[in-house]
């Protein structure tokens, strides 16, 4: 039978509410309000899961999210499964199962726990030294190693849950809900500002609204009465909107900062569906108040790890607002008056403790004077030594200090105990300050670092600025805060305050022991089982620099980056390198300050969201018949038609055949298209493109080639001039973009002065592109009143027509090598036009192909594909396409490069044919081209770029790239593949037709 | 993520707009007259100054218009925004 550890005073515990939930498989019970750790404490539960490395036992260290240990896995699955999850943040609802991670097969039996008698042999760096030889020999040490580590199970399935980002802009974003950041809130709100309060937790007031004693009072008021009026006050103000269960996981620069807010996570899973379960608040504030308060230290001695050992500030949360005893027999170890405040709620509870153990030898403080009074045994000037018990704390040892605090003396005290609550001082949470980029200065007098300088309109106040005490925050935040928002008074001047703590502290960062330091285990990382021992051997080990330490020894590079230990570590090294703290610096604290699940990220953009894709107008007629599609761009293109059982080879072989033999069609909408219209436009196309332009006559056609200004190949397309001073570009389907920018760069930056007005237009316009010997006598059934002879519309040349009562503008250009004509016509038009088509071609077998048999026919050809036969290492002259390079021309994008050093080389990598020695053998794409298999290391001389089975050639045919290709003319080379070597032929890449008849046929 | 005053649109965020690396530098009127060096120098050589740096923007996603920045690379503060052709404010 559990104990049952609930006394009636919670203050956030709704005793009247029962709520039954199950951890390792166990049920338990606990009240609405609580969390998973003060339900477990309540139920005497203090083992929740092993250490990392040496799988020791460890418990529940804290009441936040700076929990190192109580890391749990929920859901364990199913596809709400959640790993890494910190105890202390789950609110508990019916129905919930949590389970401890990092042991097997059991939390209280557990394998790995050998480690830790084996702990001698693994020293910090352990992994690094030990399994780097040899190195073969890795991937067979990593599977042991992977499967005895492990932080949780991440989710086999779907995530059912939804989520959402939302922009939020205000003019003060005050972070944390503490009695400082509720004091920003009203001061802001009732001056004006449009004000956003995110609380992490799901009540508002910190600490403070807990601090019920005679020791604290505001204006004749125990502090936590005072907090709530306020906050029953700010809840009524107009201008300010509060939100908890928020917490801030990154603050960039300009005041951007990520919050996410939690919505359903304490929710019964059944009451979650249709509801967004977090949001990923996205927030842009004029100015930041940061009042993220500050995290309780715990002290580093030899096993101070064990379960029951809490931080104190933690023992006195979990009795004053949870209504649990973490302990029957509490001992406090503390170095200032903190603990003394956990003790009066103790006491006020009537919950025993056995002894304080105080580092200071002399303490003048009333609260201290207040504890005596109730003849609780405060050991001064002492310090804890060691602790015992393993699966919980069961009696500690401890020894007077030394005069300067390096050793212990005397004699060693035993004192049993079931719970040990740890006091080493507070550390502010400057996390998100230093995200921000602001510095911080290191104070001596307490050894904290406080913010310094601010990198953009923001302010820290009440304890993450070290402002400690009640007295501290209730004067100095005010102030700040008259002098940040620019206002004249608050209505803070003049509070009455009674604060009873004193500032006092005796601070060791690494606390003696009578035992020699190799021989002990003080923590200093929990999360990553870090200890003092390791940071000094990495230190003797020569690494200086405190992220080289930190990333040897792996301290602060758990879930919960360090919170707790880091400024130990800091500490220590500081300590044993001589060097000083404030020169020493911080680790980088970097986003999120706590883990965010990939489901706030990625918010609404998965499944068909992921990333948008882009149909032509004809799309729907390709899917009514059962095209398969390609990814171009972000298009969405048809790639072949299969028939009944073809396969891609099968569907790809039967549509380029009909193409060359009667009639295809193809879906060229997503073409980039580009009109250019201005007086200048003839020369602006003579300084984009490679090719001379300005003695193109309207209602002609020119491809042209497009460099980049280092002289490699960009783009290529067919312009067609449209009129005196207007053009039409096509581009590339992938390039329109990028090619639409770099003309736009050219045009606004270099050539401000060219009279030119560049508009994308590939989206205003369908193309239907007809080829083949009978493409004349289908496209001219479709437009029976255009004269398609050849004397009247040659080849490369451009007519206005229409279709009924519709324009459209009809070119006959060719990249199948094939007779053809492209329609381009309003886009809503498109499909209509593809179907008149069809219907004109039912006689002559007019066969629909995609992009699939599009790249056959024009390697048939030896046209190039920028993207695929080019990869911005090509030069034209490298394509054997010198013929487009103007010789004439002065100037154009790029030509100055074509004869650097480097682009005239004989022994680049230039285009060539390629046929295999078995025309049935068809080359893969990407594969190596080399001359002599024997040679070692075997040269490569390039590689395959396209690779096809021709039905036309009834040959396979290849297009690849070989150094010095061009002068390679009948060379016999290899392509050497995994089981054999194929034998190929460098031939010309123009391998049908290369007297263009078919073209004029 | 900084905010960027737009000389056409005004402030906006800077996910709308793409950088466009080291401004003032000149495209050469007669390419055809210049050594390799020389035109390597223009083709390849930037700064990337840990500093203040001039640097071209583009408001892609916006009104598309090229602009000049000054802008410290070492914390983000846009000291100004000008126009193509206008003279930098500040040395």
């Amino acid at each position: 039978m559990t104990k049952n550890l609930r006394i009636k005073t919670g203050k956030a515990i709704d005793e009247t509410y029962r709520i039954s939930f199950r951890f390792n498989g166990k049920t338990y019970y606990g009240f609405k309000g609580d969390t998973l750790s003060s339900a477990l404490l309540a139920n005497d539960v203090h083992l929740v899961g092993r250490s990392f490395k040496y799988h020791r036992p460890r418990g529940i260290m804290t009441a936040g999210s700076e929990e190192p240990n109580a890391i749990v896995q929920l859901h364990d699955k199913s596809a709400r499964t959640e790993p890494n999850v910190r105890a202390t943040e789950v609110e508990i609802y019916e129905g919930l199962e949590a389970s401890s991670q990092n042991c097997w097969p059991s939390v209280n039996f557990d394998i790995g726990g050998i480690n830790n008698f084996l702990s001698p042999l693994l020293p910090a760096g352990f992994y690094y030294k030990t399994f780097m030889w040899p190195a073969s020999f890795w991937e067979k040490y990593e599977y042991f190693i992977r499967k005895s580590a492990g932080l949780g199970k991440s989710p086999t399935e779907a995530d059912p849950d939804l989520y959402e980002h939302k922009y939020i802009h205000c003019d003060v974003l005050i972070i944390g809900s503490g009695i400082s950041g509720i004091m920003a809130a009203k001061i802001a709100a009732k001056n004006g500002f449009k004000t956003l309060l995110v609380e992490e937790k799901p009540n508002l007031g910190g600490s403070t609204i807990y601090q019920n004693s005679d020791y604290f009072k505001i204006n004749n008021q125990n502090s936590n009465s005072w907090l709530e009026k306020e906050i029953n006050e700010i809840k009524k103000l107009k201008n300010l909107e509060i939100k908890t269960r928020t917490s801030v996981a990154a603050f960039h620069g300009y005041n951007f900062l990520l919050a996410r807010e939690n919505l359903t996570d304490h929710l019964p899973i059944e009451q979650r569906k249709d509801k967004t379960r977090h949001k990923l608040l996205k927030i842009r504030a004029k100015k930041v108040i940061s009042a993220t308060g500050s995290i309780e230290r715990p002290m580093v001695f030899d096993n101070n790890d064990r379960p029951g050992i809490l931080l104190s500030s933690a023992i006195k949360r979990y009795a004053d607002f949870f209504g649990v005893a973490c302990g029957e027999k509490n001992v406090l170890f503390t170095n200032n008056d903190s603990a003394y405040e956990t003790a009066t709620s103790l006491i006020q509870k009537g919950i025993n403790i056995e002894a304080i153990i105080d580092n200071r030898e002399q303490v003048d403080s009333k609260l201290v004077y207040e504890v005596e009074k109730n003849n609780i045994k405060i050991f001064k000037g002492y310090t804890v030594t060691d602790t015992f018990g393993y699966k919980r704390i069961n009696r500690i040892s401890i020894k007077q200090l030394s005069k300067d605090g390096q050793k212990v003396v005397g004699s060693r005290i035993n004192l049993s105990c079931d719970c040990l609550g740890v006091s080493g001082g507070w550390t502010p949470a400057v996390h998100l300050f230093t995200q921000s980029g602001g510095k911080l200065k290191f104070r001596d007098e307490d050894q904290v670092f406080i913010p310094n300088t601010y990198p953009s309109d923001q302010l820290s106040i009440g304890s993450c600025n070290g402002d400690f005490t009640l007295d501290e925050i209730l004067k100095n935040t005010p102030k700040s805060l008259k002098e940040f928002l620019d206002i004249k008074n608050t209505e803070y001047e003049s509070l009455e305050i009674i604060s009873s703590t004193n500032k006092s502290k005796r601070n060791i960062w690494l606390l003696p022991s009578d035992k020699v330091l190799g021989k002990t285990k003080s923590f200093v990382d929990y999360q990553n089982d870090a200890t003092a021992k390791d940071i000094k051997l990495a230190l003797r080990e020569g690494f200086r620099s405190i992220e080289h330490v930190k990333r040897y020894t792996t301290t602060g590079m758990g879930t919960d980056q360090g919170k707790l230990g880091n400024m130990h570590a800091l500490g220590i090294i500081s300590e044993t390198a001589g060097a000083k703290m404030g020169e020493l610096g911080t680790t980088t604290f970097r986003p999120p300050y706590t883990p965010l699940t990939f489901g706030t990220i990625v918010g609404r953009n998965v499944g068909e969201y992921f990333d948008i894709f882009r149909k032509t107008p004809i799309h729907s007629w390709h899917e009514e018949n059962k095209a398969e599609f390609e990814n171009v761009g972000q298009w969405k293109r048809a790639w072949y038609y299969p028939k009944e059982n073809e396969n891609m080879h099968q569907a790809v072989q039967r549509e380029s055949k009909a193409a060359r033999e009667s009639a295809g069609i193809l879906d060229a909408s997503t073409l980039g298209k580009i009109d250019i219209q201005g007086t200048d436009a003839s020369e602006f196309l003579n300084r984009v493109y490679t090719n001379a332009w300005s003695k193109l006559a309207i209602g002609k056609c020119r491809y042209g080639l497009m460099l980049n200004e280092d002289g490699m190949v960009y783009d290529d397309g067919v312009t067609t001039r449209l009129g005196e001073n207007h053009y039409i570009m096509t581009t590339t389907t992938g390039g329109a973009a990028n090619v639409m920018g770099k003309l736009e760069d050219y045009l606004q930056t270099e050539w401000p002065e060219l009279d030119v007005y560049l508009t994308s237009v590939t989206d205003h316009f369908a193309t239907v592109s007809v080829c083949g010997p009978n493409s004349k006598k289908i496209v001219s059934e479709v437009i029976p009143d255009l004269d398609f002879s050849d004397e009247s519309f040659p080849h490369m040349s451009f007519k206005n027509a229409k279709i009924g009562k519709i324009n459209c503008r009809v070119m006959r250009i060719s990249f199948t090598g094939e007779h053809s004509y492209e329609i381009n016509i309003q886009a809503n038009y498109g499909k209509s036009v593809w179907e008149k088509c069809m219907e004109a071609g039912k006689d002559y077998n007019i066969t629909p192909y995609g992009t699939e048999t599009m790249h056959l026919l024009r390697a048939e050809k030896g046209f190039i594909i920028v993207g695929q036969d080019t990869d911005a290492t090509m030069t034209p002259i490298d394509l054997q396409m010198d013929w487009i390079v103007s010789k004439k021309k002065y100037d154009f994008i790029g030509k100055r490069s074509l004869y650097r050093s480097d682009t005239i080389r004989e022994d680049r990598k230039q285009l060539v044919g390629l046929l295999t020695e078995d025309p049935n053998e068809v080359l893969e794409e990407g594969a190596q081209i080399v001359a002599d298999v024997n040679k070692s290391p075997i040269e490569m001389l390039g590689h395959i770029t396209s690779s096809y089975y021709s039905p036309n050639l009834k040959k396979s045919i290849a297009l690849g790239v070989v150094r010095g290709g061009k002068n390679m003319m009948g060379h016999k080379l290899i392509i050497p593949m995994e089981k054999r070597n194929i034998n190929v032929t460098v031939a010309d890449p123009v391998f049908l037709d290369k007297e263009n008849k078919r073209l004029n046929a | 993520m900084f905010i960027i005053n737009c000389p056409f649109c005004g402030e906006r965020e800077q996910s709308e707009f793409k950088a466009g690396g080291e401004a003032h530098i000149l495209r050469p009127k007669q390419p055809t007259e210049l050594s390799d060096d020389e035109w390597a120098e223009y083709l390849f050589m930037r700064k990337n100054i840990k500093g203040v740096q001039f640097e071209r923007w583009n408001h892609a996603h916006g009104c598309r218009k090229w602009f000049n920045m000054v802008r410290d690379t070492s914390n983000d503060e846009i000291k100004a925004v000008y126009k193509m052709g206008e003279k930098p404010p500040l040395e």
